[in-house]
């Protein structure tokens, strides 16, 4: 395996960055990666284990906090193995060879004559002493070896492939979350989160809101207010009694429909990749515009934090997919130095991307402000969840193919317009906090460049198909200034690029009368997508045939960000009422993947939430906010609706890690997009495919 | 006047506030620091906060603490002696779970299921459970998990 240095490692470059050795000589790694519920950290420690060749158990990881660990960027685009678990095996490679080192000086003998296993010194295969023995000569201070020689794929202990989760028993039966933290002396607060976070506070009854029950204090600063309570309950319940009592001066500018809005802009594109020249040939253009709306990260769990300041140092425990950039944003806010903040990471509910996770903890960093020495912890409400909290990116992308005579797509130019997909805490150089904007001194968030193309590109991830299609351009326009606050949600815009593109594929496949999958296989880039392709066309011929009239298959393919991991998915529907998917089968290859179990649970869950989002989600707005205030109001996918799933994946152990978790997002969407047309013989274009949206489509198709 | 009322959780007797129209679920978490019943709503709409009373699954933050006086009520925490349990075994054996905040709700709605003895098919039990939301996309492991710990409570109750 080649081993290019991940960029964590450049900055930690000692061992004592990545592990250290306590008294009890017990080995603690630190990682500054967090668990957001995807099972990261079962992941890390095995490829510890094995890299060191220690059983699991006897090792400790600690994840993100800003006084201990590496400061490894967001936990994000699915980059957890790819370079944080690539660090930990160099550094522990390096580590490794420094225990053989120090045992072979001890018995006089070649390092190369000793092995490590199960935490013993063997020589020639039989017991010399446990490494307990020789921890406490670990130089932590030297360099990790860039070259650090990481195992083979054949020296790996394949057993620990099928590793449980660590952490799955406590989240079943116990209280690992934030939620459920319980220190000394807390109260519980909570924000008063007006509908827009631009809004101006008006009138509030300051005293008959102290009045109400288990409230101790109400804390106002600017136009935030919040209170503090002797319970969760308490605070809930008196938060929503101020919001239905205050007046709030709303701003200007309503954006009734933010697709239109978004579609009617005519400033330029940027062009952000070119190929070569799409228009070198004359030729048969065809083209599709796909459009998404706004869509809610929807954790069952809502936000929450802890925050305690003592001596005017701040202690926040949060679910933040960034400890650092969290401290940063709120020194920020605070205008305090960085050294004086700590922010710990704990389990929040399912994160998928930039949550409320960041604005929760100012809140309750705010109200705590106000009690020296005493935690305060905010849960927000189901209310504030669905108003504050960022949402994932509404856009529109156009997409044109050039054909030649022979049919084969030759040219490809995809147009993309859309909101940025990510304002993260430190975007553009503010905080990016929501409360930051309420209070009296006030940080307004700055414009966000959205993601750079050098990780994977925000609107624009995956406009380039996953394809040879000769030349292709690639143009991007942003449009700032939405009343919405929108930031990142698994996979940015690859989900609505891969539907737009995989769906004029599939018109022209149409066009030429081929099979959509052989039409596909004719243009790929390289073997392993070609074998993908191949491998979900003979898994899936069953399921194409004695289709009923209201019955449809579709697939979708896409390789995450153009060089991660590889996804092809099928499914089959059934439109009625509505559209039901009745079977997926789908096949990824992400190289070398730690646990397979836990890549498979990935990619269904991004398979299951992704056909949520194409059949049912849309967020729904009065042109300023949202006006969704309770899970009736936003349905997402049940238990009755969860189609058959066979997840199959290609391994790859000799390849490098490519993640997981974000890849099968736009090739779900695809599918069922496709499928739906396959089954209506009309395509719905503006997401979610509901039955309203059916029965429209169906309607002016007849006229 | 308080103590007057009580009821039996995990086995074990609590006094409860007559006064009180506290929701069971924040009796539950803030009072009794039974913190596996999760608040995911507070509205009855997403199941996170599913609990057993009497046998039946109810989601706490709909029930009001003094009316459940007299009455028997379980959460998760009841697995916490009882790792061998069917349903515990067979989410572990299929990993059903990611972020694991929707799972005690789920485990409790499928216990009253798996308590009441009822055969039912992969289907009915996704119907019973559509109260309970689920948003990392874990429901066709779980729905796998439930099936596997009918069969393993069936063998049980042949032997």
């Amino acid at each position: 395996m080649k081993n290019q240095v991940p960029k964590p490692l450049l900055d930690y470059p000692k061992l004592g960055d990545w592990l250290k050795v306590t008294p009890e000589k017990k080995l603690v790694f630190f990682s500054g990666r967090v668990e957001l519920g995807q099972g990261n950290i079962t992941a890390l420690i095995m490829m510890i284990s094995d890299e060191l060749g220690i059983e699991p158990e006897k090792i400790s990881l600690q994840t993100a906090r800003t006084d201990m660990t590496p400061n490894e960027g967001f936990t994000a685009g699915s980059m957890s193995i790819v370079h944080g678990g690539q660090s930990l095996r160099s550094a522990v490679a390096t580590l490794r060879q420094q225990i053989l080192n120090i045992s072979a000086s001890r018995l006089g003998v070649d390092a190369f004559e000793l092995n490590l296993s199960n935490g013993q010194i063997l020589q020639k295969g039989s017991f010399c002493f446990s490494i307990d023995e020789v921890l406490d000569q670990i130089d932590l201070s030297s360099e990790i070896e860039a070259g650090a020689k990481i195992k083979e794929p054949s020296q790996r202990w394949v057993e620990f492939r099928e590793i449980e989760r660590v952490d799955l028993l406590e989240r079943m039966t116990g209280a690992p979350f934030v939620h459920d933290m319980i220190e000394e002396g807390m109260l519980f607060g909570a924000p008063v989160h007006p509908a827009n976070m631009y809004s101006k506070l008006l009138t509030l009854d300051v005293i008959a809101l102290s009045k109400r029950p288990g409230v101790i204090k109400v804390v106002q600063d600017g136009s935030f207010v919040g209170v503090l309570a002797t319970s969760q309950r308490f605070a809930l319940e008196a938060a929503e009694w101020a919001r239905e009592k205050s007046e709030w001066k709303e701003i200007d500018g309503k954006i009734e429909n933010p697709i239109s809005h978004l579609v009617s802009q005519s400033h330029d594109f940027e062009i952000v990749s070119e190929t070569g020249d799409v228009n070198k040939n004359a030729g048969e253009w065809h083209e599709l515009t796909v459009s998404r709306p706004y869509i809610f990260h929807g954790s069952i769990g809502p936000a929450a934090a802890v925050a305690k300041w003592e001596n005017e140092r701040l202690t926040v425990w949060t679910h933040s997919q960034g400890v650092f950039q969290l401290r940063d944003a709120l020194a920020g806010v605070f205008e305090i130095a960085e050294e004086n903040i700590t922010v710990i990471h704990k389990a929040g509910s399912g994160c998928y991307g930039h949550n409320g996770a960041d604005d929760a903890a100012l809140d309750a960093a705010i109200l705590a402000r106000e009690v020296e020495g005493i935690p305060i912890k905010v849960i927000w409400s189901r209310y504030d969840e669905f108003h504050a909290a960022p949402m994932g990116a509404a856009m529109s992308t156009k997409s044109r193919a050039h054909l030649d005579q022979d049919g084969y797509i030759t040219a490809f130019d995809v147009e993309v317009t859309s909101v940025p997909h990510s304002s993260r805490p430190g975007t553009g150089g503010t905080p990016n906090l929501r409360s930051a904007v309420l209070i009296k001194n006030s940080k307004l968030p700055a414009k966000s460049p959205d993601v750079p193309a050098i990780r994977g590109g925000g609107a624009e991830r995956n406009a380039a198909p996953s394809y040879d299609f000769g030349p292709v351009r690639v143009k991007k326009r942003l449009v700032h200034d939405l009343p919405f606050r929108a930031s990142a949600l698994r996979s940015l815009g690859a989900y609505n690029n891969v539907i737009v593109n995989e769906g004029l594929i599939d018109e022209i496949a149409h066009r030429n009368g081929e099979d959509p999958l052989a039409f596909r296989i004719k243009h790929c880039v390289d073997d392993r997508s070609k074998e993908l392709l191949l491998r979900l066309d003979s898994e899936t011929k069953r399921y194409k045939e004695n289709l009923k009239e209201s019955q449809g298959w579709g697939v979708g393919y896409a390789r995450y960000k153009g060089i991660s991991g590889l996804c092809a998915v099928f499914v089959n529907v059934t439109v009625d009422e509505g559209v039901v998917v009745d079977n997926v089968v789908s096949v990824s290859d992400v190289g070398e993947a730690i646990s397979p179990d836990g890549v498979k649970n990935q990619i269904e869950g991004g398979i299951v939430q992704s056909i949520s989002w194409t059949l049912k989600e849309a967020v729904k707005t009065d042109g300023l906010s949202t006006t969704v205030d309770s899970w009736f109001d936003y349905p997402i996918i049940k238990f009755s609706e969860i189609p058959s799933l066979n997840t199959i994946l290609i391994e790859r152990p000799s390849e490098k890690p490519l993640g997981a978790a974000e890849i099968s997002q736009g090739p779900a969407g695809a599918a069922v997009s496709n499928a739906v047309r396959h089954a209506l013989g009309v395509r719905i274009t503006e997401l979610p495919i509901t039955r309203e949206a059916i029965i429209n489509s169906l309607l002016s198709n007849e006229i | 006047m308080q103590g007057e009322l009580k009821c039996t959780i995990n086995g074990v007797v609590h006094a409860i506030d007559s006064f009180s129209s506290e929701p069971l679920l924040f009796f539950l978490r803030d009072k009794i620091g039974l913190r596996s019943t999760r608040y995911g709503c507070g509205q009855g709409t997403c199941g996170s906060c599913t609990v057993i009373i009497d046998g039946e699954a109810k989601m706490s933050c709909e029930t009001i603490t003094k009316d459940v006086s007299g009455k028997t009520i379980q959460t998760a925490e009841v697995f916490e002696n009882e790792s061998d349990h069917p349903l515990v075994k067979s989410f572990i054996e299929f990993q059903a779970g990611q972020c694991g905040y929707c799972l005690p709700g789920i485990l409790m709605a499928s216990k009253s299921l798996l308590d009441k003895k009822q055969n039912l098919s992969r289907f009915e039990i996704a119907q019973a459970l559509d109260a309970n939301l689920c948003r990392c996309g874990v429901h066709s492991r779980i729905l796998d998990a439930i099936e596997k710990a009918y069969q393993l409570s069936n063998e049980k109750k042949g032997t």
